[in-house]
């Protein structure tokens, strides 16, 4: 399964599902994150954790971790 | 609820200028940051131009959904009936994500004004927005305005009366016809008590499968069973879970309405980008923002602000000043004179001079540099680069438990711990707030300096043994990295490493009034404390040193005896510091001077060094001098008591006002008691292990040696076993935690 926390910085990518449950996964629903949603990788922090994204017109900060549970292609 | 008073709410996603818009219309000065989550509580002033309106500021907040605080009291005050219009405030440069959250509030069945906040930024932007065809979307009407220009506000309350007035007409977004089947018929289950216009809002909550509106309902079994079996099949026929089929559908009436209403002028790189680009660089980030920092203490404490505090220290509470060629006396000089012509007695002179202008004095001295320090980040944090700092610090935080916004904090606390703690406030987790106020006083101050030039002095005798600072300043950076492992494995802090999704925010330059705003606030938060804390503290510890019993005399010790230097010998504080000296036996100073100094550290670290010279009778006595040195070294029996002395000091609890600040940002006694309980014993520890293993180096062994190295032993234990597995449940039970936290 690719994730979000593989797609390479400069690259973009389109959300397949949101797996796991509860509150993070819903966060990331509420910001927009969801299926369909196209998105780039802007960069990744000096020390290689986490990435920012650009998703519908604003940028985002999520660590890999939390990366995990979204499914890319 | 007055009939009369006209009850508004303001909702909008962090970050939008919702506390901007609120400051602006109400006058109040609340603390505003180019930072998502500031506004952690609600918040209520008067309208200023017209009382009988109520605004109420909510968190900001993403979405209506039950799973953060924040949200919780924002749709818990929507739903309680209170507000008669809803004020929802959108970033219009970043209207999609925006529209998200203005969707559900409208879905509450209120009357909602939408204000397209930053509309200067969109017109910057060449984009153009259809407002006319968005209201008309929307179901409710919507104002342009610039909260930071203070364009379209009157327009926009004006909007807001008359929406109140008109009791709001229910908004039309339709789902897909699928979704709006099943949602027609859970609505048909709803009691009948619940009004027609909140009727869809709850339809969509059980929907969602939303657990606190479902109970709110108390629906009634059977009903409940057939929304479920409804939603059971929605879910097999989308082949998608309740939750993402809604969002989905939002996100999809959103689409159609940004197609409809905004046409997007051709994107460039904003200038945001570029700047980015630069200081988030994967390879120059780091490098850059430790410049940013190198640059803010060059100049708060090594340039402008130490000027003015050595000008403020030196002259107005010292030697007196020349301004224009003309001399002015000191403060304390003013006040003998006053004092003295008033034919006050010596008693009053000293409790003036020596106690009250010294002890503010030397609080107050501090001002230039703080407001030089708060100057420079509130610019920081208000134009976006600390949500960058975050960013580029995450990784490393984590390791011990913290996210990157612990950082801020810790950083400030180099300069003084007051406004390191007053940082925190940006942290949203409870349980890394908690921790990081802990921990943050471990970094040394400003005013622990001259203990530690005190320390170097009396370790080594040269005051140029520079390579003996920055040893204490590991000390307390190990301290602060021992303790979030530690703590982070307790039942206090245990938990999942708090999700880091956060926004990056635009850059901006901060309106001079939300920044001057952000100073004055944390300024004057810390005069506060000097004319209130440290006025009533300076008074007792001047009374504690200067009566005493003298040959069977209680009294005023100057008199009392005759005149005697060494008059403090006999003081109440003298008597104090004996009675418990026993405490610090074992870490190697049991003298009533050394305890003394460190309670009286306790109010504030400068008065270690001033108590320290008044105590050794040097008169005068600065960390620098050689004669302060040996008699404060000849307390001590050895280096390793000196060391022990020196860690206890910068460790313990901090001064007065950084307690009271750790009080205001706990919010509750038991927090501030676990807060400066768990400092002073891990002060008390280090000490301990730094004496007794100082003095089984050279041979000598006690019982102490033992607890020495029970207590180390389990240090190791703590931060090395692994994570317990009772950790990762959320319930996990809160009893017994205190224990091991502070063994």
């Amino acid at each position: 399964m690719k994730t979000l926390g593989d797609v390479k910085v400069g690259d973009s990518a389109t959300i397949v599902k949101l797996h796991g449950e509860g509150a993070l996964r819903r966060h990331l629903m509420d910001l927009g994150l969801i299926k369909g949603t196209r998105f780039t990788v802007v960069k990744v922090a000096p020390l290689g954790d986490p990435v920012e994204i650009n998703v519908r017109g604003y940028e985002l900060s999520i660590r890999k971790e939390e990366a995990a549970i979204v499914e890319v292609s | 609820m007055a009939a009369s008073q006209l009850h508004v709410a303001l909702a909008g996603n962090p970050n939008c200028g919702k506390t901007t818009l609120f400051n602006l219309i109400t006058g109040q000065n609340g603390y505003v940051g180019n930072w998502p989550g500031v506004t952690v509580e609600k918040k209520e002033a008067k309208l200023s131009r017209d009382k009988s309106v109520t605004i109420t500021d909510l968190p900001g907040i993403y979405s209506l959904s039950p799973y953060s605080p924040e949200e919780r009291v924002s749709r818990d005050y929507l739903m309680s009936g209170e507000p008669d219009v809803v004020i929802d405030v959108i970033d219009a440069t970043n209207l999609e994500r925006n529209l998200y959250l203005a969707l559900q509030v409208v879905e509450t069945g209120l009357p909602v004004v939408l204000a397209l906040n930053m509309a200067d930024l969109v017109e910057k932007d060449g984009d153009r927005i259809d407002t006319r065809a968005l209201s008309a979307r929307m179901g409710a009407p919507v104002v342009m305005i610039s909260a930071l220009k203070n364009t379209g506000i009157d327009e926009l309350i004006a909007e807001a009366k008359r929406a109140a007035a008109a009791k709001g007409k229910v908004g039309e977004h339709a789902f897909d016809s699928a979704i709006e089947e099943v949602l027609e018929k859970i609505e048909s289950l709803l009691p009948r008590s619940v009004a027609q216009g909140k009727r869809r809002y709850y339809a969509v909550k059980l929907f969602e499968r939303d657990r606190d509106a479902a109970s709110s309902l108390n629906l009634p079994a059977e009903a409940a069973a057939t929304v479920e079996n409804l939603v059971k099949q929605c879910e097999q026929d989308c082949d998608d879970d309740a939750e993402s089929i809604i969002t989905g559908e939002r996100y999809a009436v959103i689409a159609h309405i940004m197609d409809e209403c905004v046409k997007k002028a051709p994107s460039k790189m904003s200038v945001s980008e570029k700047i980015d680009r630069v200081v988030t660089n994967r390879i120059l980030g780091l490098p850059i923002f430790l410049l940013v920092m190198y640059a803010v203490y060059y100049l708060a404490i090594s340039t402008f602000g130490t000027a003015g505090t050595d000008w403020v220290n030196d002259n107005l509470f010292g030697e007196g000043f020349e301004l224009f060629g003309q001399a002015f006396p000191s403060v304390p000089m003013l006040f003998e004179g006053w004092l003295t012509s008033l034919g006050a007695s010596d008693l009053v002179i000293s409790l003036v001079n020596d106690g009250i202008v010294a002890g503010v004095g030397a609080v107050l001295g501090f001002i230039p540099q703080m407001f030089v320090l708060f100057v420079l980040l509130s610019f920081l944090e208000d134009c976006g680069y600390m949500a960058r700092v975050a960013f580029v610090m995450d990784r490393v935080f984590r390791r011990f438990g913290l996210s990157g916004k612990s950082f801020i904090p810790m950083l400030v606390s180099t300069g003084c711990g007051v406004p390191g703690v007053l940082a925190t406030k940006t942290i949203e987790n409870e349980k890394d707030r908690r921790m990081t106020v802990m921990t943050t006083t471990f970094i040394p101050c400003g005013a622990k300096l001259p203990i530690i030039a005190l320390l170097m002095g009396a370790l080594v005798g040269d005051a140029e043994a520079t390579w003996i600072a920055p040893l204490f300043y590991f000390l307390g950076v190990i301290a602060v990295i021992v303790s979030g492992v530690m703590l982070k494995k307790t039942k206090l802090f245990a938990g999942r490493p708090t999700p880091f999704v956060m926004e990056l925010p635009s850059y901006h330059f901060p309106s001079i009034k939300s920044w001057w705003l952000h100073i004055w606030e944390r300024v004057s938060a810390y005069i506060k404390k000097a004319f209130t804390i440290i006025f009533a503290s300076t008074i007792v510890v001047w009374f504690l040193s200067n009566f005493g019993v003298y040959e069977g005399v209680f009294g005023f010790l100057p008199e009392v005896t005759g005149g005697l230097e060494e008059f403090t010998d006999y003081s109440v504080l003298a008597m104090l510091g004996s009675a418990i000296a026993w405490i610090f036996a074992p870490l190697g100073f049991d003298t009533w001077q050394a305890t003394a100094m460190s309670i009286t550290g306790l109010v504030a670290k400068e008065n270690v060094i001033a108590t320290a010279s008044s105590l050794l009778h040097i008169a005068d006595g600065s960390e620098t001098d050689p004669a302060l040195w040996q008699a404060f070294a000849a307390m001590f029996p050895s280096m390793g008591a000196i060391a022990a002395f020196g860690a206890f000091n910068l460790l313990c609890a901090p001064c007065f006002a950084a307690m009271g600040t750790i009080r205001a940002q706990m919010n509750s006694g038991k927090w501030t008691a676990i807060a400066l309980g768990y400092e002073c014993a891990f002060a008390w520890v280090v000490g301990l292990m730094i004496n007794q293993f100082y003095l089984a180096a050279t041979g000598v062994f006690s019982v102490w040696t033992v607890v020495a190295v029970v207590f180390a032993a389990l240090i190791i234990f703590q931060l090395f076993r692994p994570m317990p597995k009772w950790a990762w449940d959320e319930d996990a039970p809160g009893s017994g935690a205190a224990a091991t936290a502070t063994a």
